[in-house]
């Protein structure tokens, strides 16, 4: 429990030391906001509530978190750092956890950040508070899947690079089960049964009603499976280096 | 025995790594590994230190298999990897709290651990610049801090003193010496003269086996060049082919 603490407190201070989670997060508070008012039509819909926002988390999240995720293991690989964390008297799983939750911390730090909005819908109108605050759990765990996602990508390569690559496709492959369009064409293959079989993986189906505020508890375990799913894979992927 | 290494063996793909490397450290003894690239030092460290696992045979730490108890074993080792890895974002403060605390120590143990340890590697200084900005002379003391944090019993330094100048090389030498006397202690180096000034015992690894293990005086007896001539002797077939 030590480690995973000292691992988890390491890497938040480099997240705060390098410029690239200030950039991140930076760059994704913009692109809510533009996706949110240019495209969503905020002002337009005349509605005082938050769906226009929680609209683009999935799409916006595939690109933002892989970009959090991606250094996490494949740039200790790379330097050889990865050397010193497997030579601690620390089991691999909590170097993983340790990681992973200071990524989510990121993650975290970005949706708080998104309050005014939250802000300017209460002072124009009278939003329904539970409902965006039960949307705000949902993408934050739907969050915490795509780094799962992201830091299992970054546990094969010593590459961010292939490591944000690998993460961004198998985020919008999970997504994108959902899109009508993905549906269609799947059901000309496989079958309408196991297309609609296929929906029910897909993160889109499981933001859907959670963004309108509407708490399915197996979505929330949908997210906390695929999380930790991936994070077995990433503690698989670590110890592999062990060569065992 | 602190160190017992049993039939140690390693394969990468088709070829083997280390084959069948077995020997025992006691504590004060300073071990130098010589080899030439290539010939299995690092491997075969990387297994002691609990980073690889072996294909094959077993490493005994304090009495500790580390297969089968990793962690317990690992919390005796202390080991600074080739090129002495490190967080270049972090200062060496903030790197060896990080160490300590990641090994379990106690809140008020750290600091305490730490100061000792900045202390012993000489890195007292610059222990608020970023590791990044360092000399590589400092970077590796550094490493070498990490590694003598917890205040092992067992020791294992990989070219402890490759690229450093001179006096780097000088002062690092005297810390080895002194903290070898009290723990079980392995080096790997290219340098003979090395050898000779440290340690009090020598392995040469060719091929991944061992070709001799003694004493670098009685190692060196018998050849016109010393322990030079030795190492050139039991190694020079590889670059000869």
């Amino acid at each position: 429990m030590k480690s995973l603490l000292a691992v988890y407190r390491r890497e938040l201070l480099s997240y705060a030391t390098t410029p690239i989670a200030y950039v991140f997060v930076a760059v994704f508070l913009f692109a809510i906001g533009l996706f949110t008012f240019q495209v969503g039509g905020f002002f337009d819909a005349r509605r005082a509530d938050l769906t226009g926002f929680f609209a683009f988390h999935p799409w916006i999240f595939m690109v933002f978190l892989p970009a959090i995720a991606m250094r996490l293991w494949s740039e200790d690989a790379r330097s050889g750092a990865i050397e010193l964390l497997l030579t601690l008297p620390a089991p691999t799983w909590a170097l993983v956890a340790g990681k992973f939750l200071a990524a989510w911390t990121i993650a975290a730090i970005a949706l708080v950040l998104t309050f005014p909005l939250w802000v300017t819908v209460n002072i124009l109108g009278d939003p329904d508070n539970a409902a965006i605050f039960t949307a705000y759990i949902a993408s934050f765990l739907m969050a915490g899947a795509f780094i799962a996602i992201g830091s299992a990508m970054s546990a094969l390569t010593q590459s961010q690079v292939v490591a944000f690559v690998l993460a961004v496709l198998a985020s919008f492959l999970l997504t994108a089960l959902g899109l009508p369009i993905v549906l269609d064409a799947a059901t000309g293959f496989v079958g309408g049964g196991v297309a609609e079989a296929l929906t029910r993986f897909s993160i889109l189906h499981h933001f859907d009603a959670a963004q309108r505020g509407v708490v399915e508890v197996r979505s929330l375990i949908y997210f906390l499976s695929l999380a930790a799913l991936c994070l077995g894979f990433t503690w698989l992927a670590v110890d592999a280096r062990r060569g065992a | 025995m602190l160190l017992q290494v049993e039939g140690l063996r390693k394969r990468f793909g088709r070829r083997t790594a280390v084959d069948g490397v077995s020997f025992n450290v006691a504590v004060g003894e300073i071990v130098g590994f010589l080899g030439p690239n290539g010939a299995g030092k690092t491997t075969t460290m990387r297994m002691i230190a609990g980073y690889l696992e072996p294909d094959d045979g077993r490493v005994r730490v304090d009495e500790i298999d580390v297969a089968e108890d990793r962690a317990r074993a690992q919390a005796h080792i202390g080991y600074l990897p080739e090129g002495a890895p490190l967080y270049g974002e972090m200062t060496p403060w903030t790197f060896l709290r990080f160490v300590a605390e990641a090994r379990g120590m106690e809140k008020k143990e750290v600091k305490a651990a730490v100061l000792k340890a900045a202390n012993d590697a000489r890195i007292g200084d610059y222990i608020d610049q970023p590791i990044e900005t360092l000399s590589k002379g400092y970077r590796r003391r550094v490493g070498l801090a990490a590694a003598l944090i917890h205040d092992p019993l067992l020791l294992i330094l990989d070219e402890p003193t490759d690229g450093l100048d001179p006096n780097q090389r000088q002062s690092v030498r005297e810390l080895i010496k002194r903290l070898g006397a009290d723990r079980a202690l392995i080096l790997s180096t290219h340098s003979l003269e090395e050898v000779e000034a440290v340690c009090t015992r020598a392995i040469i690894i060719h091929d991944g086996a061992i070709v001799a293990d003694g004493p670098p005086a009685d190692l060196a007896k018998g050849h016109a060049d010393g322990l030079f001539g030795a190492f050139r002797k039991l190694t020079g077939a590889a670059e000869a082919a």
